[in-house]
């Protein structure tokens, strides 16, 4: 633990390295409040029409839904529901059918989990069209710095010792047995690097082929991301990753010593487990 | 080797990791981005820098995709108003539009007036199109109309005009400072743009009432609040200040950007 009660003794053992460039902390901060913002405004603009299809067009006439939330009378009064490939869900209370000041109120996600907390598209469109261009922007910053300052080649591309030892890493996760090294282990470099390198791209061009100018520009983009509806669905389940990622982001933290994560990612310096440098950890473990 | 064992620390710092978000949402302390907030000011810049862009980017005549018979394959869904209330919307539309008139005016050369069957009578653009709504749905539907372009040549335009402003028929609010009729504006290079028709037919049949008859405008680059429908009057200007609160259109007088290309 290194919060524990002899941290100042083991100072000597665990030495404080360099472990972020300034460039990678800044990057990250910036693009954590721009995803925030966009998420919950995302989650309003879904609100003005809670619905998700597959293909060129929404079904009206006939049907391509693969969600929908929504409220409907029940036996004791209004019901949320949220529909997944056909199946129903009572989701009362959150999804579909939620309280606005005191009131039930059909809305797909609640007013917590939207900005603003009440029904505004245009606002909300305001907001996410802003922190999209902060992402962006951001996102080529940090890939241009990335490739300069190193931090591509030496943290985030996996090597052929990343992927042998990826079965021990995966138990160590699941073990909740945290090595403090030099080096991301592989499940993170996995990770970020399918967030950085998937999940965002997807979401920006996903994004991207949702805007009638943009679709007539580049054509081709929204008919290979399978028509704008496809584009739609597609850009709701890469949030849903992003969300997924950030809860166990946390609950990795918490669990490898919050203290040093959090003083590495602000600070730079990061305190290793004792005697252990770059690589050491897979080696001292067998 | 560290194991996962809670201290007061760490419970702390989750907390405060994972309560700051929920507590950002759930308090409303993001709530305030009114029309006039300086915040909302900086956020709005954002939407200049995409039409900038995406103006760069298209291009004044870079086609919106189009789509094939086998791709229409439920009625339009209509938006907004559906069935005007409009005393002179019904009595227009009980005649079949026969005394209804299009006006051209403001900034052109020569002030027009169309009948529904002089503007049946010009050459026609037929398009089938996707209608992406703000509201995030799409529908796929063929339009026939004459192509903008084709009256604001009549009309000659003077050098001045930068938008063209549309004046409709139907009542979209009523409150006790009064009634609005619908109003939208696009620029000239949409105005200009190829596709950019006044649709009086769809999925070959005449317009029907709910989706605007007798006449609307396309523009297919943009999304549906940006295609005024009932249109009765087209005005050139130079400047959106004096048209509704001077954002543009009803919607953009609402909280919606003005361009509406994303």
């Amino acid at each position: 633990m290194i919060d524990g009660p002899f941290e100042s003794q083991q100072a000597v053992k665990r030495p404080l390295i360099y472990r972020q460039f300034l460039w990678t902390r800044l990057t990250h901060w910036v693009w954590a409040v721009a995803i925030f913002f966009l998420l919950l405004s995302g989650l309003q603009i879904f609100n003005a029409h809670p619905t998700l299809y597959l293909g060129k067009q929404s079904g009206f006439g006939f049907s391509n839904e693969v969600l929908a939330m929504g409220a409907e009378d029940g036996p004791a009064g209004p019901v949320g529901y949220t529909r997944i490939l056909g199946m129903h869900f009572n989701t009362t209370g959150v999804l579909g059918l939620s309280v606005v000041d005191d009131t039930p109120t059909n809305r797909g996600f609640p007013a917590w989990a939207t900005i603003p907390s009440y029904q505004d598209l245009g606002t909300g469109r305001v907001v996410h069209f802003f922190f999209a261009w902060v992402l962006v922007i951001t996102l080529a910053g940090w890939l241009v710095g990335s490739l300069f300052n190193g931090h591509l080649r030496r943290d985030l591309a996996p090597r052929g010792a990343d992927l042998r030892a990826l079965p021990g890493d995966i138990v160590n996760h699941l073990k909740f047995r945290f090595h403090h090294t030099r080096d991301y282990n592989t499940l993170q470099k996995l990770a970020y690097g399918g967030i950085l390198f998937v999940v965002l791209p997807l979401l920006i061009l996903t994004g991207l082929a949702m805007s009638p100018t943009m679709d007539a520009v580049v054509p081709f983009l929204v008919d290979a991301l399978g028509g704008r509806q496809t584009a739609r669905t597609i850009h709701f389940c890469m949030m849903l990753l992003i969300v997924g990622f950030f809860l166990v982001h946390m609950v990795m933290i918490l669990a490898a010593g919050p203290l040093n994560e959090l003083r590495s990612i602000i600070t730079g310096w990061y305190r290793l487990d004792p005697s252990f440098g770059s690589h050491d950890a897979e080696k001292a473990e067998k | 080797m560290s194991k996962f064992t809670l201290s007061r620390r760490t419970l702390l710092t989750s907390a405060v990791l994972g309560g700051s978000g929920l507590l950002l949402g759930s308090c409303n302390v993001l709530d305030g981005l009114d029309r006039d907030s300086s915040v909302r000011d900086v956020l709005e810049s954002a939407n200049n820098l995409t039409y900038r862009v995406q103006r760069a980017l298209a291009g004044p005549n870079a086609l919106a995709e189009e789509f094939t018979e086998a791709d229409i394959r439920q009625p339009q869904r209509p938006n907004g108003i559906t069935n005007p209330d409009d005393e002179d919307y019904k009595a227009f539309l009980a005649n079949n539009f026969a005394d209804w008139r299009l006006e051209v005016s403001g900034l052109v050369a020569k002030p027009l007036s169309y009948s529904l069957a002089q503007l049946q009578a010009m050459p026609s653009r037929t398009q089938i199109t996707r209608h992406d709504c703000v509201e995030g749905w799409s529908c796929i539907a063929k339009w026939i109309g004459v192509p903008l372009s084709l009256v604001l040549d009549e009309a000659a335009p003077k050098p001045s005009a930068r938008y063209v402003v549309f004046y409709c028929m139907d009542t979209i609010e009523q409150d006790l400072s009064g009634s609005f009729k619908y109003y939208g504006s696009i620029d000239l290079i949409d105005a200009r743009h190829p596709q950019t028709i006044l649709a009086y037919g769809m999925n070959g049949r005449p317009l029907p009432v709910e989706n605007g008859a007798p006449l609307r405008v396309r523009v297919e680059r943009q999304l549906g609040y940006k295609m005024p429908k009932y249109l009765r009057k087209i005005e050139l200007v130079d400047s959106l200040a004096a048209i509704g609160m001077g954002h543009g259109g009803y919607w953009e007088d609402n909280g919606y950007e003005w361009y509406g290309g994303i």
